[in-house]
């Protein structure tokens, strides 16, 4: 398989066009043909990065990277950054107002989900800078 | 079950998947918070939920759920119905409240979803 990479620009506070990125991304999966169960955890997985960079930060870009052995997904934001990472990761924590509440975000279970669906996460930062989520899920051999 | 069964006990009105009434359904669940959907393990399951909007429909496309009933009535717009139609999932919408839908469905034979465990 080539090595397939798109970008998708997330624009804060862009509610009408929520989701359309990870959607794309889906598709994109999909049709190359990779198993559902990992095409589902890389969605769940974008999805949650895509709505915290509408929610959450000034606007940024998400990266999809396909290679034979990996999903790759690079979650970039304009900032303003995270002080507290370990709270942040604790599940139920959120600083989302009630307006974003009756949406149905605001669960405070973003990270955790993006965690729990990736094999690799890492999370980079910290006040007043870009916020820096990467998440891999292995693509299995097929005799595995 | 399948979707005409949920349809019949929950009285309810199907605004999109006519077609599609005989796909069956094993488990459902039912909440509001979308990032608590994501949790959950789908396999022939439904999504019952109070919030009606097209977040609903992208969060429910995210883990192949393909049937979302809508409860108190609550109708959705144009748009949840088009992006529902786009990605074939069925709408339902009853009159009961969340809690009785679920009481029915449940006592009818229907079972919760699992969350995922990694
Ligand atoms: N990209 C981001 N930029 C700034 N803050 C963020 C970002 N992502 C997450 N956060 C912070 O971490 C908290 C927890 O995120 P998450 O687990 O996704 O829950 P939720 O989005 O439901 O609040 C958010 O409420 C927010 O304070
Ligand atoms: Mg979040």
């Amino acid at each position: 398989m080539e090595n397939i990479k798109i970008s998708f620009d997330i624009i804060q506070h862009d509610f009408s066009k929520a989701g359309e990125a990870s959607s794309n991304i889906k598709k994109v999966l999909k049709q190359l043909g990779i198993p559902s169960d990992t095409v589902r955890k890389a969605a769940v997985a974008t999805y949650e990065a895509e709505m915290n960079i509408i929610i959450h930060s000034e606007g940024g870009v998400i990266e999809l990277t396909v290679d034979v052995d990996k999903v790759k997904v690079v979650a970039k934001d304009k900032g303003p950054g995270i002080k507290d990472i370990s709270l942040a990761m604790k599940e139920g924590y959120s600083t989302a107002t009630s307006e974003i509440r009756e949406l149905g975000f605001g669960a405070g279970m973003g990270l955790p989900n993006m965690k729990r669906c990736s094999d690799c996460f890492d999370i980079q930062s910290s006040e007043s800078s870009p916020t820096i989520v990467t998440m891999i899920i292995y693509l299995k051999k097929a005799n595995d | 079950m399948n979707l005409k069964d949920v349809q019949r006990l929950l009285e309810a009105d199907v605004l999109t998947g006519e077609d599609t009434l005989d796909r069956e359904i094993r488990t459902a669940f039912a909440c509001d918070l979308m990032s608590d959907v994501l949790t959950f393990e789908s396999d022939k399951t439904i999504l019952l939920t109070g919030l009606v909007n097209p977040h609903t429909i992208r969060t429910a496309e995210m883990i192949d759920i393909n049937a979302i009933v809508f409860v108190r009535g609550k109708m959705p717009d144009v748009e949840t119905l088009e992006l529902a139609k786009e990605n074939g999932i069925t709408i339902l919408v009853t009159r009961h409240i969340l809690f009785a839908s679920c009481g029915i469905l449940y006592s009818n034979g229907l079972y919760g979803a699992n969350i995922v465990h990694k």
